[in-house]
């Protein structure tokens, strides 16, 4: 008895086909980028409540750690943008090396310049 | 929010938006245009470190011109430096847009950040008006030409950023940024940020701290 290719092979059915829990692509695409987009918000707030906090320096005496509070705000506010909106936390990190050599570099060299004038002698 | 089951073999861009076109064939496996481009912002950190140590070691020589003290309007730089901060958020929302191919967002975000961009540039425009009319003009003393400097050069960053912006929309509009060339998208963004973060360590430096 003959049977037909049909037969023979029967399609076999997509397991995610009824599951609805699976995405295709484009819903992938867009849950993602909702998810990825809603974390950019978040920092951009933190950011933001940030520099609120380093503006109020100018008009609150925040006495001896005003200068430690600033830089520190400041270092936050740099390493969050680098990490988050450059993507430095989830790239390669090659691209991490060469930024923060050139950074750190930079630091060394100008810190010791300026002490070599004395700059932060009180 | 929905509980999603991602199949491996569908997934065409991990939770950051990196995609299989952004593997390239190259010897070190990355971007050879990405790599560039942080080895130039790596560079870069070594110009505006020269000019900012430059600025720390005159802001005292201000000889009989104004001080910073007596010069700076914080409040008015404090919304110039928010305007800056929101226009990275809306630049690392074209690059997301970019990744997942919808070009009509990208380009309401990257205009948007072009114009935030204007606004923050204009704001620095007003200031030195407002700075020369007060007797501090760029050779006034030491610490004017330090200060002019480094201001001018990162206001000039950001309007060499607001041009590349610009010429982005242009080219997509043109139908020549498409969905796995969105590196492009990305590498401007990666200049913004960087012009973002020279700002956020001039507005501590410069601004809040005195000298």
């Amino acid at each position: 008895m003959s049977t037909t290719h049909a037969e023979e092979h029967p399609p076999t059915e997509d397991p995610r086909a009824n599951d609805d829990t699976v995405l295709d692509d484009s819903e992938v695409h867009a849950e993602y980028s909702h998810h990825t987009d809603w974390i950019y918000i978040r920092v951009a707030v933190v950011l933001a409540a940030l520099t609120a906090l380093e503006v109020s320096t100018y008009y609150v005496d925040f006495g001896p750690v005003f200068l430690p509070m600033l830089l520190v705000l400041m270092s936050i506010k740099f390493v969050l943008v680098v990490l988050f909106f450059m993507h430095l936390r989830y790239d390669a990190k090659l691209f991490g090396r060469l930024f923060w050599s050139g950074f750190f570099l930079a630091v060394v060299v100008y810190v010791a310049t300026l002490a070599t004038f004395q700059v932060f002698r009180p | 929010m929905t509980d999603v089951t991602l199949p491996a073999a569908t997934a065409p861009v991990d939770e950051h938006g990196h995609g299989p076109h952004d593997d390239h064939h190259t010897s070190t496996g990355l971007s050879n245009n990405k790599l560039a481009m942080w080895l130039f912002l790596g560079s870069e950190c070594l110009l505006f470190g020269g000019l900012i140590s430059t600025y720390m070691l005159y802001r005292d020589r201000t000889g009989a011109g104004p001080t910073p003290e007596s010069a700076f309007d914080i409040p008015f730089t404090s919304v110039s430096s928010f305007v800056l901060l929101t226009s990275s958020l809306t630049m690392v929302l074209a690059v997301s847009a970019a990744k997942r191919h919808d070009v009509r967002l990208m380009r309401l975000w990257l205009v948007t950040t072009a114009l935030l961009g204007a606004t923050f540039v204009g704001g620095q425009v007003y200031e030195f008006t407002a700075f020369y009319r007060e007797g501090m003009g760029y050779t006034t003393s030491l610490f004017s030409s330090s200060f002019f400097t480094l201001t001018g050069f990162h206001g000039a960053h950001v309007s060499v950023g607001i041009i590349m912006l610009l010429s982005l929309v242009f080219i997509s509009g043109r139908g020549r940024i498409p969905g796995d060339r969105s590196e492009v998208v990305e590498l401007v963004g990666l200049y913004w940020h960087f012009v973002d973060i020279v700002w956020i360590v001039i507005f501590t430096l410069v601004y809040l701290i005195p000298a």
